[in-house]
């Protein structure tokens, strides 16, 4: 998050309320993201007209349209890029963005990679349901092997992506992954991701009730366990989270696997924006320098 | 005819074509004199072949011309090449210890330079280069001191020992030029005017930050590259944020976000990077964030010939992105407007918060004439628009609201007053679906076949406004003539030129030059050549683009077609040539050949 965020006095959940209500399908593991995002910006609290909400497409990258901050509902797999300009030309704004694995792992693969080796100071929100589901039920970047879909009938044959493993390989310095049914652990870890200054990187299990029978709220709750229960791990050790983030199965951790604060962000590694952001900037070039410019090339 | 005197230096990539030309440049340029410099150059960074062109002279000097005054081949293939193209009153400076000449035209001077003796060899690798720039500057009657001078400046990052010796090989050239070579009959003028000598991407970068750009990114392509280099060197002291991405399509992305917070942003790619970033025009229409995108074209399609020109993504720019929405095209028509159309497009692009596409090419991107100094403005006419900012200290209110702001809202001119993340009370969603006045979807749950027509008009209403903003293209030379030649972009200066040699000859002819390519303004380029005796439309490419296009928006069918699809630009003759074969019936559609082969 950026340095210097005003903080505001009083901040209730219905500011958060967008304009108009979530059209998801009743019972998607969206609405609990929605509400844990709401309730993070409350906690925090932080003036609405400070944050922007930016996504891609997909069911989840509506998100933007049901929360009341500034939003930007951008093209499939782009929402990454464009919070990166966005964050570049006023770093004084919180920057939040939403999409689902399709979009973010599969369209939106470059970018993700480069963001996260840029760290960019955002937070990256990804409503994993491991389904395209607004195309009708494709086989996602995280399908897991076998599973049938409208797009692989005969079941899955592309080993599915692990985006905590990527997200650590490519040097994000926040890394957590949350469970739309554990609403309280998912606040905290969008608050946690919200104030670490640098890419944070959630990755939120966020069942698709109508097209993926697989991977449910019921297949999750007995599996999913709390990295925060175990005193002996530790966050800041890099190999210890790649080895977390293999587990898959019966077991599968959630919380924070992984953070570092050692790294500077991408607008606090350049000196152009010393003065503050560009957004307040004069735009002329001082007409000194300009002549600089000029007497180079006679 | 205009009084011009050109060089042309040729080699391998990599055997110091470069330096020679700059030193050459410099020359000129402190003598007062305009220059054109084209650089015919292969994609490939050792070997291979480049053939450096510099023209220079008193006036204005706009293409690289017809004529090779003294030609420098660095080694045999060079000679081969391009000694052909030398007539009566050249000369050709070779290291005649290396290169055998083959047979010249009546009346071209060979001057071999003996450079083993001239020049210890051993220890100078460059020393042909050198040898070859002394004699070359006697023949043009320039004096030592001069040379010395730019020498000076040329080596002095390697110290005083380097310079002693190169001005020493340079006096050994100078000296034996003055004892054994014919000098050219004119000496190269001087006058009392300064240039600054500048390509056109650099003058696209320049002109960027003088139209308060504080946001550039891009992908490393050719021919659009030096854009980039321009504004990574500067940005510090220019105060833009420079940004290399993983792709076009983050590029363009990328810039879009950066607009949406409220800064200027620009990009610059060449024909394949534009079509990745086409969808994210779609992007900028739909949101309503102005961004401006330069397309430096070269010789498609697909990967094609990177380091050749054309004009040949006309409509690619013209059909980028679906569906319909406003934008802004333009070509820049010398080097010079490379650098003052780029805070045009951005004041109308704010205005109207539409994409502004410029398209270049090779040719004037890489390219590199003199400009007055004046020419480059730093202070040009900057019109946001209806943007509300926020103001300083972190985004207190800057502008009132009573809480019913509607970022799309509909008006007369199609334009709303767009509020940017930070500003408090305009609180609102920007999105790529068709949306309402408030900025909530009409894709889903509220799709309405009434709202989205008013939102279609509403933003197609733009075109009108942009039109009235941008001038009609205007007849240059005289009202009636034997021939209009119509052309845009790029060849403007190669056409005038053209026309010139041709009222020489006893033909008139007219140029209608098209800068703003959208809007065209039809029925204004109508009303002119509808007065034409004879219209030719000029053009880089092979299927007559702009013929096509001028066609589909006024039905105005040409006499004829002079097209260039090689990979090279037209030169005076090229042109001159066609009309006279078209003016006798011969043809209707001229492709002069290119001489200089590389």
């Amino acid at each position: 998050m950026a340095t210097g965020v005003q903080r505001t006095t009083q901040l209730t959940m219905a500011d958060l309320k967008g304009k108009v209500d979530p059209d998801w399908c009743p019972g998607c593991g969206d609405f609990g993201v929605l509400a844990a995002l709401q309730k993070a910006l409350v906690e925090l609290k932080i003036p609405t007209h400070q944050v922007v909400t930016i996504s891609g497409i997909g069911c989840s990258s509506n998100l933007p349209g049901y929360i009341n901050t500034y939003g930007m509902h951008t093209l499939h797999g782009r929402a990454l890029a464009v919070a990166t300009g966005l964050k570049l030309a006023n770093h004084e704004l919180t920057v939040i963005v939403t999409g689902g694995d399709g979009d973010g792992f599969g369209i939106g693969g470059n970018h993700f990679v480069h963001s996260m080796r840029r760290n960019v100071d955002l937070l990256y929100i990804v409503m994993d349901n491991q389904i395209y589901g607004l195309t009708t039920g494709q086989t996602s970047p995280t399908s897991r092997l076998g599973m049938k879909t409208k797009s692989m009938p005969f079941g899955n044959i592309e080993a599915p992506v692990n985006p905590i493993s990527i997200a650590l390989a490519a040097g994000a310095t926040f890394i957590a992954r949350g469970f739309s049914g554990e609403q309280k652990h998912l606040t905290e870890l969008i608050k946690q991701g919200i104030e670490h200054k640098g890419f944070s990187f959630l990755d939120v299990f966020s069942p698709c009730v109508t097209y993926n029978h697989d991977n449910t709220y019921q297949w999750f709750r007995p599996r999913v366990k709390k990295l925060e229960d175990d005193s002996t791990y530790d966050p800041a050790d890099w190999t210890a989270a790649m080895e977390k983030s293999l587990l898959w199965g019966e077991e599968i951790p959630i919380g924070k696997f992984f953070e570092r604060t050692d790294v500077p962000t991408l607008h606090g590694a350049e000196p152009v924006l010393n003065e503050g952001p560009l957004v307040h900037r004069d735009p002329r070039v001082p007409p000194e320098v300009a002549r600089t410019f000029i007497e180079e090339l006679m | 005819m205009k009084q011009t005197f050109a060089i042309g230096i040729g080699g391998a990539a990599g055997q110091g074509v470069a330096t020679p030309g700059d030193i050459f440049a410099k020359i000129f340029s402190r003598r007062g004199l305009n220059l054109n410099a084209y650089n015919a150059y292969q994609s490939i960074i050792r070997g291979g072949h480049t053939f450096l062109t510099i023209r220079t002279g008193p006036e204005k000097v706009t293409n690289m011309g017809d004529r090779i005054d003294l030609f420098i081949p660095l080694n045999q293939d060079s000679m081969d090449r391009h000694l052909h193209l030398l007539t009566a009153g050249s000369s050709c400076i070779y290291n005649a210890d290396t290169i055998k000449p083959g047979s010249a035209a009546e009346g071209v001077q060979l001057c071999p330079l003996p450079v083993s003796e001239l020049a210890d060899i051993t220890r100078n690798k460059v020393a042909q280069n050198t040898l070859a720039i002394g004699a070359g500057l006697h023949m043009m009657g320039i004096g030592f001191p001069s040379v010395e001078e730019v020498l000076k400046e040329q080596f002095k990052k390697k110290g005083d020992a380097v310079i002693a010796e190169n001005v020493g090989v340079a006096r050994a050239g100078y000296d034996y030029a003055a004892a054994y070579f014919a000098s050219f009959p004119v000496p190269i003028p001087k006058t009392d005017n300064r240039y600054a000598i500048l390509s056109g991407n650099t003058a696209m970068a320049m002109g960027g930050a003088a139209a308060g750009v504080k946001f550039y990114c891009a992908y490393p392509m050719s021919p659009s590259t030096g854009v980039l280099h321009w504004m990574a060197a500067h940005a510090r002291k220019a105060g833009i944020m420079v940004r290399q991405v993983e792709d076009e399509i983050g590029v363009i992305n990328m810039a879009i976000g950066a607009a949406h917070s409220g800064v200027r942003a620009m990009c610059a790619t060449s024909g394949g990077g534009f079509a990745l970033m086409s969808e994210g025009l779609g992007m900028s229409a739909m949101m309503e964030t102005p961004v401006v995108v330069i397309n430096c074209q070269r010789a498609g399609p697909s990967t094609g010939v990177p380091t050749k020109t054309e004009q040949g993504d006309l409509w690619q720019m013209l059909g980028a992105a679906f569906g319909d929405y406003p934008r802004i095209i333009a070509a820049p028509l010398d080097i010079g407007d490379c650098f003052k159309l780029i805070p045009e497009i951005f004041n109308l692009a704010d205005r109207f918060q539409c994409p502004g596409l410029v398209l270049c090419d090779l040719l004037l991107s890489e390219g590199r004439l003199s400009v007055h100094p004046d020419d480059l403005n730093f202070g040009p006419p900057i019109d946001r628009g209806e943007l509300i900012l926020p103001a300083n200290g972190n985004g207190a209110a800057s502008a009132p609201t009573n809480g019913g702001y509607k970022r799309y809202k509909i008006t007369d001119s199609g334009v709303s007053p767009r509020a940017v993340p930070g500003v408090s009370g305009h609180i609102h969603t920007a999105a790529t679906d068709e949306h309402m006045e408030d900025g909530v979807l009409i894709s889903d749950e509220f799709t309405n076949p009434i709202k989205r027509r008013a939102m279609m008009e509403k933003r197609m209403r733009k075109v009108v406004g942009i039109e009235a903003s941008v001038p009609p293209p205007t007849l240059s030379g005289p009202a009636d003539a034997d021939v209009t030649l119509i052309g845009w972009g790029s060849t403007k200066g190669v056409i005038e030129e053209a026309c010139e040699l041709l009222s020489e000859e006893g033909i008139s002819a007219n140029q209608l030059q098209i800068r703003w390519l959208v809007p065209l303004h039809g029925e204004a380029v109508l009303e002119i050549l509808k007065n034409s005796r004879h219209s030719i439309i000029v053009e880089n490419n092979y299927s007559g683009q702009f013929a096509r296009y001028l066609r589909s928006e006024t039905s105005f069918v040409p006499g004829g077609h002079i097209r260039k699809y090689d990979g090279e630009p037209f030169m005076p003759h090229h042109i001159v040539d066609a009309v006279k074969d078209q003016l006798a019936g011969k043809t209707k559609l001229s492709v002069p050949m290119h001489e200089i082969m590389v």
